[in-house]
C-alpha cells in the first residue's frame, strides 16, 4: 500500500489561519504518505474544515507552508489545487439533479470541440473511471435519480476526470447508510490500489479503524496526534484524544429539578423521504431542569427540534407538554402552551432581518400581550417591550427602531433569548444557542438560561459545544444516528465515555 | 430619535430621485435623436397640466390606477405575484355590472351590492391560483397569466351569450345600463360647496373617495395588525414565519383571496361613475399598468399614490405634445424607462442603505453588523412552476 | 445495535426506470420504444383519435392539409417563443418579457422589411428581440432586479418603445402609421414538395398525391395525408426558417459544451461555478439569445403581413410560456405544445364550428382515457375529477351545437392549467430559475 520509496504526498507544516476573533488552525502539522487512506478526525469546530479549504486553495494560510510531492507549492485557489491534482468531495453534494452523470462529470472540460461535444468520448471515458476504480454508476443516468452513494460516486468521477491523484473527501460517510459506507470503502481500496492518495475527514471512530492507514487528530485548531498504525489504538483512545483529557466541570450550584414533568417525548420517529431520521426517542425534561444532547451535528438533532417545534410531520410516538398530547396541534398552538424557541439558524429561522427590532421581538408571540390587542398590533406595547429587553439582556443597539440585520451576531442572539424568556415560556428549546457569538454575550446567554432553570423552566438544550451542555446541564443524553444512545451525568462523565457515544464507537448499554 | 429613518427616507427619496433623472434622460436623448428640443417638450407638459382642468383629469385616472397598484401590492407583500389582478378585475366588473343592471335597489343599497359582487368575484377567481398553489404546487405567476386569458375568453363569452344588452344596437357589445340608483354621483358639488369653481364640462369622478378608504384599509390591515404583521413576515422570511406559528398556506389563501377582492374594486370607478356599464370601452389592462404602480410605489399606500399620479400625470402631460410637433408617444417611453430605472435603482439603492444600516449601528455599538448576504429583497422570484 | 437506516431497496426517484421486467402498462412499454419511435407511436395514436374523432362528429375539415398548414403556420411564433423562454430558463432566468420581446421583434422586422425586404425581416426581428433579452439580462443578472419584476416591465416598456418609434420612423412615410410599418418590399414566398405536394421541377408541376389521397377522406389514411400536405404543400421559407430552430436549439442545448455549460447555470450555478463556468456570462448569452428567438417569432407575424402592426405579438408570448410548461422545457415538448395550441386555433378558423366542435370530442376521450388510467393507478382523486371533467366536455360536445369561439381561444390556457395541476410532479423545471446568483451563492 504506502510506497516508502515516494515522497510525502502532502505536507503541511505549522499551518495557522485566524479569522476575526478565532483561530481556526493553529500550528497544524499533517503528513499524508502517497497511496494511503489517510483520516483526519476532530470535533466540531476543532478545525478540519479549515484546514481543507487551505490545503484546496479556498484561503491562503497565515502562516505554515504547504509541500506537495515533496515539492513547496502555494495553492491560490482551488484552479491550482486540481492543476496540482487535488480534488476535494464536498459534504453537500455539488451536481446538477437534471443533468446526467456524464454530463455533470465532464462539465467544465468538456471532450470534443466547441460545436460539437464528444458525447461518445465522454460516456467512454466515464465507464472507463469507473470501471477502474469500482465507482459503479450508470454514465447516462439522471442524477436526480441517483441514491445518496450513487452521487458520491458521481462527485469522485468528477475529480478524478480532472486528473486528481489526491482525493479529499469531506465527512463522505455522513450522509450514507451502512451498506453505502461499505461499498464506498471498497472503492476508496481502489483508488489507492490504483495510485491514489485519499484524505478523509470524520467523526465515526469505527469507520475510521477500519479503513484508514493512519490518523491524525485534530483539537482547538491543533494537530494532537498523528497516528502511523491504526492498529495501535482503541476506538476509546481516539475519543479521548479528540475529547480531550478533561471535561469542563459542571459549576456546582443548588439542584432546581422538580418531579414535575414539563416536556415529555415518547418513542418519536420521523422521516424523510421514506429515510427515518429519527426513531425510538424517548425523552423527559422536568420542570427546573436542564436537558442537553450532546452528539455530532446531523444525528437527527434538528430533526427533533423541528418535530417539537411543530414543523415537520412525526411518524410516530408523541410530543407532550405539560402532561398534554400537543402532537397533532399546530406551532401556533404549541407556542401558546407556552414553547420557547431558540433556534439553531437565527437568520433563517429567528428573526425577519429587514424588519426593526421592535417588529423582531413580536415574532412567535404576535397574537399576545403586549403585542397585539385584539386584531390589531400593539406597537406601543412592543417597542416598551423591546426596550426592556434590550436593557435587560444587554442588547447593544442605537435604539429599537434598527433593523436586525444591522445588530451584530451575539445582540441578534441576546435579542431572541430576550424575546423567547420574556413570553414566559414553560418549555424552552434551545438549539446552540450560542453560536457563532463572541464570549460576553454567550456569558450572558448562559446566565439567562440559569436563571430561567431556577424560576422552573424545563429546557431542552441542544448543542456541539462541550464547555456549554456540561456547564448548563443536569443530565446530558446523546444522539447518535437518529437514536437517543446515552444517558450521562455531567458531574461524572469522562471525555472518553462522551466521545465513544458521540463517534458510535460504544453502542448503548441496553442494546 | 436614530439614524435609521434618515436611512429610510433616503432610499424612499435617493431611489425615486435616481429613476426620474435617468428616465428624464432616457426620454431627452429619444427626443434629441428625433430632431426634437426636450426643453419645448417638457415646458408643454408643464404648462398643459398646470390647470384645474388637467388636474381633475389627472385625479380621475389615477384612481383606478392606485386600486389596481394596492391589488398588486397586497400580493407583493407576501412574495405572491397577482399577474392575475387584470383577469380578476374584468370578470368582476363584467359580472357586478350584469348584477347591478338585473336589479333594482334602494341607491346606497344598489351600489353596494354591486361592489360585493365584484369584490366576491375578484376573490373567488384569485382563489383558483390559491388553491392551485396550495393544493398542487403550481406557481402562481404562470398560473394567473393562464387565468388571464381565461378571464379574457370567458368574460367575451359571457357577455355575448347571457348578458348581453339585447336592446341595444347590434354592434355593440355591452351590459345593460346600471340605473340610476347603481350609479355613484360626481363630487363637483363637494367640491363647488368648498368654494373651488371648476371649468365647463370638467367631472370629478366619485369613486375616489372610495380609493382613499382603500388606501387607509390597506395601510391599516397591513401595517397595523396582526393579520399584516403575519403576512409581511410570510413574505420576508416564510422559515421563520412558520416558526412563529403562521400556516403558510392559509396566509397564501388569505392573501390572494384579499388581492383579488382589491382587484374586483378595480373596475368600479370606470363602472359606477363614468360608463355605467360593462361593454367594449372598458378600460384594459389596468392590472398591468397596477403592476407598474405598485413596482413604482413600492407597495407602500402613500408611494402608490403618488406613483399612480405620476403615471396618469405623464399621460396627461402627453397630450400637449403633438399640438407642438413633438410625437406624444414619448410619454410611453418616459413611464417605461422610469419604470425600468426605478425598479433598478431600488435594488441599487436598498443594498446600499442595508450596508449603511449596518454600518451605522456598528459605529453606535462598536459591534460589527451580522448581514451575511445583505437582507432579502422585498420580492423573490418564483419558480417558474 | 440494529442499523437505524434500512438498506435502502430502491433510493431512486418516482421516474426513475426500474428494469424492462415486470412492465405491463402501456406507458411503460412506451418507455421501452427506441427514442426515434416514440414520436411517430403518439402521432399515429393521435391521428387515429382525430379520424375518429372527425368522422363521428362529422366534421372533415378537421384533418384536411389547409387546417394542418394554418395549424403550422400559426404554431411558428408561438414555439419559436418557447424556444427563447427555454434558453433563458434553462440558464436560470424566467423569462416573463417575452411578449414584449416579441413586440419589439415585429417592430424590427417591420422596419427592416421595408427597407430591405423580408429575408432582412427575419435578422431585424432577431435583432430587435434579443435587445429586449439584453436589457432583462442587464436588470437580472448585472443588477439583480427580480426576474419575474424585469419581464413584466419589459412586457409594460416594449409597446411604449415600438409606439415611440414608429411615430418617429413610420407615420406619414408611404402607408406607414404610427400604429404599422409601410409594406415591406417583396414577398418571402415557399414552396410545395415536388411529387408529393405537386412542386414545380424546372417550371414543370408535378403530380399532388397528397391532395389526391387527403379529398378521398379515408379512415386515418387521408388524414395522415392531410398532415403530411400541411407540411409539404405551399410551405413558407419563414416557417421552415422557424420550425428548424427545434432542431438547433436542442442541438446546442444538449450537444454542444456551450449548451451543456448554459444549463448547469440553470441547474445548480454553483457546481457550475466550481467548475470554471462562468455562469452570468452564460446567462447573459441565454437571454439575449432566448430575446433573439422570441424576435424571430415576432418576424414571422411581421413577414406574414408584410408589415409591423400593433399588438401582433398578441398573447403568444404567454402562450410560448405555456407551451414551455406543457412541453416540461424541451424542444420537442414546445412544439407539440405550440402545434396544438395553434391546431385549436386553426379549427376555430374553419368555416362552421364543425371542426371545433370535434375537438370537444377529442378532449373528451383524452380525459376519459387518462381518468381510467389515474384511477387504475389508484390516484382515485384526480382520476375521479379527470373523469368529471371529461364527462363536463362530452356533455358539452353532445348538447352543443354551434360551439362559441371563445371557449376554443380559452382552451390552450385551461390545457395549461391542467397539465400545471395534475402533472406537475412530472414536470422538471430547471431548479435555479428565478433565483438570482452571485458568486459566493450556493
Amino acid at each position: 500500500m504506502a510506497d516508502q520509496g515516494r515522497a510525502p504526498a502532502i505536507v503541511l507544516h505549522g499551518i495557522v489561519k485566524r479569522f476575526p476573533g478565532v483561530i481556526a488552525n493553529d500550528g497544524v502539522e499533517l503528513t499524508v504518505r502517497a497511496g494511503t487512506i489517510h483520516a483526519i478526525i476532530g470535533q466540531n469546530g476543532s478545525g478540519k474544515s479549515t484546514l481543507m479549504k487551505t490545503l484546496y486553495g479556498a484561503h491562503r494560510p497565515d502562516e505554515g507552508t504547504i509541500e506537495l510531492d515533496g515539492q513547496l507549492a502555494e495553492l491560490h485557489s482551488p484552479r491550482d489545487a486540481i492543476a496540482a491534482g487535488i480534488g476535494m468531495v464536498y459534504q453537500h453534494f455539488m451536481l446538477a439533479e437534471n443533468l446526467t452523470v456524464w454530463e455533470n462529470v465532464v462539465l467544465g472540460q468538456e471532450p470534443g470541440g466547441p460545436f460539437k461535444l464528444d458525447i461518445k468520448g465522454a460516456r467512454a471515458r466515464v465507464r472507463e473511471l469507473s470501471a477502474r476504480y469500482g465507482l459503479e454508476v450508470d454514465p447516462d443516468e439522471r442524477v436526480a435519480t441517483l441514491g445518496v452513494g450513487e452521487r458520491q460516486r458521481v462527485e469522485i468521477l468528477k475529480v478524478l476526470y480532472r486528473g486528481a491523484r489526491t482525493i479529499i473527501l469531506d465527512e463522505p460517510t455522513a450522509v450514507l447508510v451502512p451498506q453505502e459506507v461499505d461499498e464506498l470503502f471498497a472503492s476508496l481500496r481502489e483508488l489507492v490500489a490504483g495510485g491514489a492518495t485519499v484524505i478523509f475527514i470524520s467523526h465515526k471512530l469505527d469507520e475510521v479503524l477500519g479503513v484508514a492507514d493512519a490518523i491524525t487528530v485534530l483539537r482547538d485548531g491543533r494537530t494532537v496526534a498523528e497516528i502511523d498504525d491504526p492498529h495501535s489504538v482503541t476506538a476509546r483512545d481516539l475519543a479521548e484524544l479528540m475529547v480531550g483529557s478533561q471535561l469542563p466541570v459542571p459549576e456546582t450550584r443548588e439542584a432546581t429539578v422538580t418531579d414535575v414533568v414539563g416536556l415529555a417525548i415518547e418513542g418519536l420517529g420521523v422521516e424523510e423521504d421514506g429515510r427515518p431520521v429519527l426513531a425510538d426517542i424517548d425523552l423527559v425534561v422536568h420542570r427546573g431542569e436542564i436537558v442537553g444532547v450532546a452528539g455530532v451535528e446531523g444525528n437527527g438533532q434538528q430533526e427533533l427540534v423541528e418535530a417539537i417545534v411543530g414543523i415537520r410531520p412525526i411518524a410516530a410516538g408523541r410530543i407532550m407538554f405539560d402532561g398534554i398530547d400537543v402532537s397533532g396541534e399546530s406551532t401556533r398552538h404549541r407556542r401558546d402552551r407556552g414553547l420557547g424557541y431558540v433556534p439553531e439558524d437565527r437568520h433563517r429561522d429567528g428573526l425577519v432581518l429587514p424588519e426593526l427590532l421592535w417588529s423582531n421581538v413580536m415574532l412567535g408571540h404576535q397574537w399576545r400581550r403586549p403585542f397585539a390587542r385584539g386584531p390589531w398590533v400593539d406597537r406601543r406595547g412592543a417597542r416598551q417591550r423591546s426596550d426592556e429587553i434590550i436593557i435587560d439582556f444587554g442588547v447593544k443597539t442605537p435604539s429599537s427602531e434598527v433593523p436586525a440585520y444591522a445588530l451584530s451576531g451575539g445582540n441578534q442572539q441576546k435579542l431572541i433569548i430576550g424575546r423567547e424568556m420574556t413570553s414566559e415560556p414553560r418549555v424552552l428549546l434551545a438549539s446552540h444557542p450560542t453560536r457563532g457569538i463572541d464570549v460576553g454575550a454567550q456569558g450572558a446567554v448562559w446566565e439567562q438560561m440559569r436563571r430561567a432553570r431556577s424560576a422552573g423552566l424545563a429546557t431542552l438544550l441542544i448543542s456541539a459545544d462541550l464547555d456549554e451542555l456540561i456547564g448548563l446541564s443536569d443530565r446530558l443524553v446523546v444522539m447518535y444516528r437518529g437514536r437517543v444512545v446515552a444517558e450521562l451525568d455531567p458531574a461524572h462523565v469522562t471525555p472518553a465515555d462522551l466521545g465513544s457515544y458521540m463517534t458510535g464507537a460504544r453502542a448503548p448499554e441496553a442494546a | 430619535m436614530t439614524g435609521s429613518w434618515k436611512i429610510r427616507l433616503a432610499t424612499g427619496l435617493a431611489a425615486p430621485a435616481i429613476a426620474l433623472v435617468v428616465a428624464l434622460a432616457v426620454s431627452s436623448l429619444a427626443l434629441l435623436v428625433s430632431g426634437s428640443s426636450p426643453v419645448t417638450a417638457f415646458r408643454a407638459m408643464a404648462t398643459y397640466i398646470d390647470s384645474l382642468d388637467s388636474v381633475i383629469n389627472i385625479v380621475n385616472r389615477a384612481v383606478p390606477y392606485y386600486v389596481a397598484g394596492v391589488a398588486v401590492a397586497i400580493g407583493f407583500k407576501m412574495n405572491l405575484f397577482n399577474i392575475g389582478v387584470d383577469g380578476q378585475y374584468r370578470l368582476a366588473a363584467l359580472l357586478a355590472a350584469a348584477v347591478g343592471a338585473a336589479v333594482d335597489l334602494p341607491p346606497v343599497l344598489h351600489v353596494t351590492l354591486i361592489m360585493v359582487v365584484a369584490m366576491v368575484v375578484g376573490g373567488s377567481y384569485a382563489a383558483i391560483a390559491g388553491v392551485l398553489k396550495v393544493t398542487r404546487g403550481v406557481n402562481e405567476v404562470v398560473s394567473t397569466i393562464m387565468l388571464n386569458f381565461i378571464a379574457t375568453g370567458l368574460s367575451a363569452y359571457l357577455l355575448t351569450t347571457y348578458l348581453q344588452d339585447d336592446a341595444a344596437s347590434g354592434l355593440v357589445s355591452g351590459t345593460p345600463e346600471l340605473p340610476r340608483s347603481g350609479q355613484l354621483p360626481s363630487l363637483n358639488r363637494l367640491v363647488e360647496a368648498i368654494g373651488i369653481d371648476l371649468p365647463r364640462n370638467a367631472v370629478l369622478r366619485g369613486f375616489l373617495p372610495f380609493a382613499i378608504v382603500i388606501g387607509i384599509l390597506f395601510y391599516l390591515v397591513i401595517y397595523r395588525t396582526r393579520f399584516g404583521f403575519e403576512l409581511r413576515t410570510s413574505g420576508l422570511n416564510p422559515a421563520a414565519a412558520t416558526s412563529s406559528g403562521v400556516n403558510p398556506k392559509a396566509m397564501v389563501m388569505k392573501t390572494i383571496i384579499l388581492s383579488g377582492m382589491c382587484a374586483g374594486l378595480i373596475g368600479m370607478g370606470p363602472l359606477l361613475t363614468d360608463l355605467h356599464k360593462y361593454a367594449d370601452q372598458f378600460p384594459f389592462q389596468l392590472g398591468f399598468t397596477g403592476i407598474a404602480v405598485a413596482l413604482l410605489g413600492r407597495n407602500n399606500p402613500a408611494g402608490i399614490a403618488v406613483a399612480a399620479v405620476v403615471w396618469a400625470t405623464i399621460e396627461r402631460a402627453s397630450q400637449a405634445l403633438n399640438p407642438v410637433g413633438i410625437p406624444q408617444e414619448i410619454g410611453r417611453i418616459l413611464q417605461g424607462s422610469l419604470l425600468l430605472s426605478a425598479v433598478i435603482a431600488f435594488e441599487v439603492v436598498r443594498r446600499a442603505a442595508a450596508a449603511a444600516a449596518v454600518k451605522e449601528a456598528a459605529a453606535r455599538t462598536g459591534e460589527a453588523g451580522e448581514a451575511p448576504a445583505g437582507p432579502p429583497a422585498d420580492t423573490m422570484a418564483g419558480a417558474p412552476v | 445495535m440494529t442499523a437505524l437506516h434500512p438498506v435502502p431497496t430502491s433510493a431512486r426517484g418516482p421516474s426513475g426506470p426500474s428494469g424492462p421486467s415486470g412492465r405491463v402498462g402501456l406507458v411503460e412499454r412506451y418507455g421501452d420504444l427506441p427514442r426515434w419511435a416514440r414520436p411517430l407511436v403518439v402521432s399515429l395514436l393521435a391521428m387515429t383519435l382525430l379520424s375518429v374523432a372527425r368522422i363521428v362528429a362529422d366534421a372533415p375539415d378537421m384533418t384536411i392539409s389547409e387546417t394542418f398548414a394554418a395549424a403550422l403556420g400559426a404554431a411558428t411564433p408561438i414555439a419559436l417563443a418557447g424556444l427563447g423562454g427555454l434558453f433563458s430558463e434553462r440558464s436560470g432566468i424566467v423569462n416573463i418579457g417575452l411578449e414584449g420581446m416579441i413586440g419589439l421583434g415585429t417592430w424590427g422586422a417591420g422596419f427592416a422589411g421595408w427597407h430591405w425586404g423580408p429575408w432582412a425581416a427575419l435578422l431585424g426581428g432577431v435583432a430587435f428581440g434579443a435587445l429586449g433579452g439584453l436589457l432583462h439580462g442587464l436588470a437580472t443578472v448585472t443588477f439583480g432586479v427580480d426576474q419575474i419584476v424585469s419581464g413584466v416591465a419589459i412586457n409594460i416598456i416594449a409597446p411604449g418603445v415600438t409606439r415611440f418609434l414608429s411615430s418617429e420612423l413610420f407615420a406619414g412615410r408611404g402607408d406607414g402609421a404610427i400604429t404599422k410599418s409601410p409594406t415591406m418590399s417583396g414577398t418571402m414566398g415557399g414552396f410545395s414538395v415536388p411529387f408529393l405536394a405537386g412542386g414545380e421541377v424546372f417550371g414543370w408541376r408535378s403530380p399532388d398525391p397528397l391532395a389526391w389521397i387527403d379529398d378521398k377522406r379515408w379512415f386515418l389514411v387521408s388524414d395522415i395525408a392531410g398532415l403530411l400536405g400541411g407540411f409539404a404543400h405551399g410551405m413558407r421559407w419563414s416557417t421552415l426558417v422557424g420550425l428548424l430552430m427545434v432542431p438547433l436549439s436542442a442541438y446546442v442545448l444538449w450537444r454542444t459544451p456551450f449548451g451543456l455549460r448554459l444549463r448547469s447555470a440553470g441547474e445548480k450555478p454553483s457546481a457550475a461555478d466550481s467548475l470554471g463556468v462562468r455562469v452570468n456570462r452564460m446567462r447573459y448569452a441565454a437571454v439575449a439569445i432566448s430575446g433573439g428567438l422570441a424576435g424571430l417569432g415576432g418576424a414571422w407575424l411581421a413577414i406574414d403581413v408584410r408589415s409591423y402592426n400593433e399588438g401582433q405579438a398578441a398573447g403568444r408570448g404567454y402562450l410560448g410560456l405555456a407551451s414551455l410548461i406543457f412541453g416540461n422545457w424541451t424542444p420537442s415538448g414546445i412544439l407539440s405544445g405550440a402545434g396544438l395550441f395553434a391546431y385549436s386555433q386553426a379549427l376555430a378558423q374553419r368555416p362552421g364550428t364543425a371542426p371545433v366542435r370535434a375537438l370537444f370530442l377529442v378532449v373528451a376521450i383524452v380525459f376519459v382515457v387518462v381518468a381510467a388510467r389515474s384511477i387504475v393507478a389508484r390516484k382515485a382523486v384526480s382520476g375521479l375529477a379527470l373523469l368529471a371533467a371529461g364527462l363536463v366536455v362530452l356533455a358539452y360536445y353532445v348538447t352543443v351545437d354551434q360551439v362559441n369561439n371563445q371557449i376554443v381561444f380559452i382552451t390552450p390556457y385551461l390545457i395549461t392549467l391542467l397539465v400545471l395541476a395534475f402533472a406537475s410532479q412530472r414536470l422538471r423545471p430547471p431548479a435555479a430559475a428565478g433565483r438570482p446568483w452571485r458568486k459566493g451563492d450556493l
